[in-house]
């Protein structure tokens, strides 16, 4: 029935002019709070790909990847404070790769500890480590400053172009967030982790190597997450423990990828691109109603859409195009939005 | 030297002795049924056989080597598949996505390549086709029937390419002609010379397929021999109907 190089073609075409358009964004609309509200939702598609790595792929739900994201921001903080870089500029951002190199070495260690456990212990021991960072974050004041916070290299830029570099900054960091994603979804890597979320011991048996891979897909997303922390930080010129050790960046990462759609590639960007903006909106015009409007769309997702936006939609068309085509062919995986190379395909 | 052996294994679970001293052989080629009542260790020693439980006492030996204190990835790796008797695939990965899963991983490149090489893909399908699901490829295997699973299962164990295959109940819960179908594959693949060890209680399927029966009670064997043989001994008979 359907062409799968066609079809392939097409998926280039959108995503090339998805692209396209992401470049053209700030010559097009130059107020700085629109672009504001542009960098906080590429932002947020990068923390949300990069969780899904893990938590949508293998099915280990993390409640305390913010802490990476905490780390990148006072890894890039520290950096700057020994070695005398006050003032930022383009240079900076050459820093933030190195941030999120220090939040993958964090999460080594600490996803060696949260990965001997399953389930829900292992989301109960990801929320202990984002408190327990937070609290080093508060007290260890010959690092940290404690909750005096730390200052990050003041940016030369003024006035509206001064979004401008961040937003580049930020596009290049979604972009290879979900570049990664969608690779480790067509690689063997990928096949395994989603294995392991179905039945991991089967998975094991089968010789999947489990242990390096939930560990490989907790540290890819720490280090996408720590560079997040770390941008973040630089555009805002501090980091303080509450904001940068922060709980509610827990939830988000999470609520934006159950929004758009757990484990598919598309997903966590639908849901950063839908929920962030709603979520700006709200916190700058009704401050006090805010979460609470945010928790009743969640709720109503979970309700009404309980296998995410995404995976419902494709399930629609799929059916619809299995009404209207008459011969007995199944129609397209589970997964079509984003196959497995030679795999997904019909061929 | 018999391909695998299983000497003196015993194994308790709580206050539950499953195996007891347990010792039996299957010879190279052969299909090998294994009997006895509910309870009588069957499954227990399937799982230690392939690593899936640790015995207590005893050895089990593949083509000679020891492989009791193998995981079971080592052991499906030197030529031991298995299947479950509640069927064991990944729901919500497709039949073609499933298959892929036991794909051998070497090096790096196994890790960083794509999911499906041409000649795994060749592969599968080729699978596919022989258990007859090759048009249910794209869909999820949680939608496919308790039969189409076990013949899934059985494929996707085929992939890793194991010259010895224990099926644990592959009748249970699969319908007449199912049951047919699958008891063709297997002496299909036995003429390729696949050796099989097969768990069941339809003992029409025992009788028809099987070169040799081992019957276990309680945790022993206590009669083995031809299929004839077997179902005339009284030992046999006092255990399924009771003294």
């Amino acid at each position: 029935m359907t062409d799968g190089a066609g079809a392939r073609r097409w998926d280039r075409a959108g995503i090339g002019l998805l692209l396209l358009a992401a470049l053209a964004f700030p010559l097009v609309f130059t107020n700085a709070a629109i672009t504001t509200y542009a960098i906080f939702t590429l932002m947020w598609v990068a923390i949300a790909s990069a969780w899904n790595i893990l938590s949508g792929f293998s099915g280990y739900v993390s409640l305390g990847h913010a802490a990476f994201y905490g780390i990148g921001g006072y890894a890039l903080a520290l950096m700057a404070e020994s070695w005398h870089l006050t003032t930022g500029g383009y240079a900076t951002f050459a820093y933030i790769p190195l941030a999120g190199f220090i939040a993958a070495v964090f999460a080594l260690p600490i996803g060696w500890i949260a990965l001997r456990t399953r389930k829900h212990s292992f989301v109960v021991i990801t929320i202990a480590f984002i408190f327990l960072l937070q609290l080093l974050a508060f007290n260890l004041q010959g690092i940290t400053a404690g909750s005096t916070g730390l200052p990050l290299p003041t940016p030369p830029w003024t006035g509206a172009f001064f979004n401008v570099p961040f937003y580049y900054a930020t596009l290049v960091l979604a972009v290879a967030a979900v570049g990664v994603a969608a690779w480790v979804r067509r690689s063997k890597f990928g096949l395994g982790l989603l294995a392991i979320r179905d039945d991991e011991d089967r998975a094991l048996g089968f010789g999947v190597p489990t242990g390096v891979y939930k560990l490989a897909a907790f540290v890819l997303s720490a280090f996408f997450i720590g560079m997040a922390g770390a941008l973040d930080g630089y555009f805002s010129s501090y980091v303080y423990p509450q904001f940068a050790f922060n709980p509610q960046t827990d939830i988000t990462m999470a609520a934006m990828s159950f929004f758009g759609g757990l484990g598919s590639v598309a997903g966590p960007i639908v849901g950063a691109v839908v929920l962030e903006p709603v979520q700006q909106l709200l916190s700058v015009n009704y401050a006090d109603l805010a979460l609470v409007v945010f928790g009743l769309v969640l709720l109503a997702v979970i309700v009404f859409l309980p296998a995410g936006v995404v995976p419902t939609l494709s399930a629609w068309a799929r059916q619809r195009a299995a009404r209207s085509a008459p011969t007995g062919e199944t129609g397209a995986p589970a997964e079509a939005l984003a196959p497995i190379r030679g795999v997904g395909e019909s061929s | 030297m018999s391909m695998l052996e299983v000497e003196g294994v015993s194994k308790r679970f709580g206050g539950i002795q499953a195996l007891q001293g347990c010792s039996l052989s299957v010879e190279h080629g052969s299909v090998t049924g294994l009997i006895g009542p509910n309870g009588s260790g069957k499954t227990t020693l399937f799982n230690v056989v392939t690593g899936y439980a640790r015995p207590d006492a005893g050895t089990v030996r593949f083509e000679g080597t020891a492989i009791d204190n193998l995981p079971p990835d080592r052991i499906l790796a030197l030529g031991i598949g298995r299947t479950f008797q509640m069927v064991r695939i990944f729901p919500r990965l497709t039949v073609l996505e499933n298959m892929h899963v036991p794909v051998r991983r070497q090096g790096l490149a196994g890790v960083l390549s794509g999911a499906s090489t041409h000649e795994e893909r060749a592969r599968v399908l080729d699978l596919l086709r022989f258990v007859g699901l090759e048009r249910l490829k794209n869909e999820p295997a949680g939608n496919l029937s308790f039969g189409q699973r076990r013949l899934l299962e059985i494929a996707c164990v085929l992939m890793a390419g194991p010259r010895v295959i224990l099926l644990d109940e592959p009748g249970g819960g699969v319908n007449p002609t199912m049951l047919r179908a699958i008891a063709g594959h297997i002496r299909e693949l036995n003429g390729q010379g696949i050796t099989f060890f097969v768990v069941e209680h339809n003992m029409g399927f025992v009788m028809e397929l099987c070169h040799r029966v081992i019957v276990m009670h309680r945790g022993s064997v206590i009669a083995q021999g031809d299929p004839e043989a077997v179902r005339r001994d009284p030992a046999v008979l006092e255990a399924y109907l009771g003294e």
